[in-house]
């Protein structure tokens, strides 16, 4: 994978443009991820897929959760991974942990072991063992470390908990990660918090990740507080 | 004015021919998969392109509802509306009238029933379905017909029979567009050849562009159905279409096709594939099972199909019955499977093979030899000899057939179970 910005705005406007390259396919940034239900966008076989316009069709968002109980990892293996299994041999697929459809964080049930979601199959606790062992046959191009991602309404405590814990958890999966992290994005949390907003930010780069994962949005903070956290992170 | 039907070639009864129509020129015998509201569930009309769908069924009861036949018209006619560049055929509307509304209720004049939108009672006569279906523009479009089950017995069959000829007379002065849309009679007369007999001969003598068989694939017993398809397709004329309605698994289009029909149309391959099941040369394949789960091959690696040439069944498995996708990449599959059969149908007709796919697809179909007695039957009638796809029996010719040649009526009939 290599990312290169190829243009940045004048006098320190923080917009840039970029070029993400992954194998053979390159895609221009800004770009939008596509969000998908087992891997296909909603509606859209692969055939259909291809007619839309690129670049952006080719960047799709796979939930590892979505995988979670069928089809077993074995055969997920063996059928060659997601681009196999999902006939998108040139698609660049980006996993992450949890969704806004069907796989939402339940912060509440999230404990030190592992982050819970509610999946289709019910609320499932995934540690990131659990969610290594899904990466590692599942192959994605590039994946976000596992990450406890809570609204912007818990209390100072719960929320410097989810840092600690989001660190901790993306330690572990790139210990557990066969390419120690080399595709890796590694997840930035901190809820309606500048300060550790920032401090995870810091964190994160600190260690060997591809690039990053801006989470914790999009559960319950304002537009405008958006804002001044995106800022405080890039 | 553009339609003709051609027959290409022949094997016994059954033929393989070209129907050219308005919008698209057509190879039989071919099956029409059924779009309901101008659309078919989950696919495009590029796709159904790409699968070789030929003809497209749209339920007139269904499209008057909603959006109402008249905004079709306005917008320039269901093609232009649904985007599909092909051809399109149209029902009456009477037998969702009477299969789906409780309360609907035949007289002379129509069909009366209670419109599922408010409530108030409403009429379908001969004259408004024609009116509706000219709106919609379809190439070809259905007489309204008095259809009872072939379930029921008793009078009420004579008198629906009757009707339906009273009212192809009524169709026949409604229609507004006999230049561009071809409107087809349909056959009833239950399970009563004379019946029957009678119909195929009123229709005949209005000498119309195409007949249906109709009151069938509604619950009868297998040797009754075919024997009326039999029948009609004997008593019809030889240079026009022969559309058996509702008809189905592909065991029954082979064995009407052997017989001389020449189209088809069903539900059955797109709702089974949102039940998870997918049509292969052996029979039905369930998604859902257990066993799917882990099995890395595709749905059937004999189809070309998009489906096939990316898709395993395990991953189908994990998407049938929860996931959309599930039931569109199956519908996708099962119309492949029956466009291919269509194709092979017309190919083999049209090559002097028949016999041999014939023997083939049951062989396929029956591993065992356990052919159903009802397909023998037809089979007989229909000149071709499938003695060598049953279990083995005391019958001695086997040894001696040669390649197409049926020399069944020197033995007696083998006895398969």
């Amino acid at each position: 994978m290599r990312f290169a910005v190829t243009k940045v705005c004048a006098s320190g406007a923080k917009a840039r443009a970029g070029l993400l390259q992954i194998g053979s396919s390159g895609v221009e940034t800004p770009a939008l991820l596509l969000s998908t239900r087992k891997g296909l966008p909603a509606f859209m076989s692969p055939d259909l897929l291809s007619s839309l316009p690129l670049p952006d069709s080719l960047l799709l968002n796979v939930c590892p959760t979505h995988f979670i109980e069928v089809p077993p990892s074995k055969t997920i293996s063996n059928i060659g991974g997601l681009h196999r299994m999902l006939g998108l041999p040139d698609h660049i697929l980006v996993a992450a942990a949890g969704e806004s459809t069907e796989c939402l964080p339940s912060s509440d049930a999230t404990n030190k072991f592992g982050a819970s979601f509610e999946t289709p199959a019910g609320r499932k606790l995934v540690k990131p063992s659990d969610y290594m062992e899904l990466i590692s046959c599942l192959q994605p191009n590039l994946w976000a470390s596992l990450a406890d991602e809570v609204p912007a309404w818990v209390n100072e405590k719960r929320n410097k908990t989810s840092v600690e814990r989001t660190l901790r958890w993306l330690d572990a999966c790139i210990a557990l990660d066969a390419a120690s992290g080399r595709n890796s994005l590694g997840v930035v949390v901190g809820g309606s918090s500048i300060e550790q907003r920032k401090l995870c930010a810091t964190e994160v780069s600190k260690r060997n990740v591809s690039g990053f994962w801006i989470g914790g949005f999009g559960l319950g903070e304002s537009v405008e507080e958006r804002c001044s956290l995106l800022n405080a992170v890039t | 004015f553009v339609f003709c039907l051609q027959v290409l070639g022949r094997f016994n009864r059954a033929r393989a021919a070209r129907l050219t129509l308005p919008h698209f020129t057509c190879q039989t015998p071919l099956f029409m998969p059924v779009g309901t509201q101008g659309t078919i569930k989950g696919l495009t009309t590029d796709q159904l392109e790409t699968i070789g769908c030929q003809i497209i069924l749209g339920n007139t009861y269904h499209l008057e509802l909603r959006p109402g036949s008249q905004l079709i018209d306005d917008l320039g006619g269901l093609h232009k509306f649904m985007n599909w560049k092909r051809a399109l055929l149209t029902d009456s509307g009477g037998f969702q009238m009477v299969s789906l509304l409780h309360l609907a209720d035949i007289t002379e004049e129509g069909v009366t029933f209670q419109s599922p939108v408010d409530g108030k009672p409403m009429l379908l006569t001969p004259e408004e379905s024609i009116n509706i279906q000219n709106n919609i523009g379809a190439d070809i479009i259905m007489a309204l017909d008095d259809v009872v089950k072939t379930t029921i017995t008793g009078p009420r069959i004579e008198e629906a029979m009757y009707r339906t000829l009273r009212w192809i007379d009524r169709c026949i002065a409604a229609h507004k567009k006999p230049d561009v849309q071809n409107l087809f009679g349909i056959v009833q007369g239950g399970l009563d050849p004379v019946l029957r007999d009678i119909c195929v001969r009123g229709l005949v003598e209005r000498n119309l562009p195409g007949y249906a068989i109709g009151g069938l694939a509604g619950g009868e017993d297998k040797d009754s159905f075919w024997r009326v398809v039999a029948q009609c397709t004997a008593g019809l004329p030889e240079d026009k279409p022969r559309y058996v309605m509702g008809v189905g698994y592909p065991l029954d289009i082979v064995v009407c096709s052997a017989l001389g029909a020449d189209m088809y149309d069903c539900v059955y391959p797109t709702r089974t594939a949102r039940f998870g099941s997918a049509l292969v040369p052996e029979g039905v394949l369930k998604l859902k099972q257990n066993a799917m789960a882990t099995d890395e091959r595709p749905i059937d690696p004999s189809c070309p199909c998009m489906v096939c040439k990316n898709y395993t069944r395990a991953y189908l498995h994990c998407l049938v019955t929860k996931d959309p996708m599930g039931s569109q990449l199956l519908s996708y599959h099962n119309l492949s499977f029956m466009a291919r059969l269509s194709r092979d149908l017309h190919m083999s007709i049209l090559e002097g093979r028949f016999p041999e796919f014939v023997r083939g697809f049951l062989r396929v179909q029956f591993p065992k030899g356990d052919v159903p007695k009802w397909v023998h039957n037809a089979m007989e009638v229909a000149g071709i000899d499938i003695s060598e796809c049953c279990t083995p029996t005391n019958c001695q010719h086997d040894a001696m057939e040669a390649a197409g040649v049926d020399i069944s009526e020197f033995c007696p009939p083998t006895r398969c179970p």
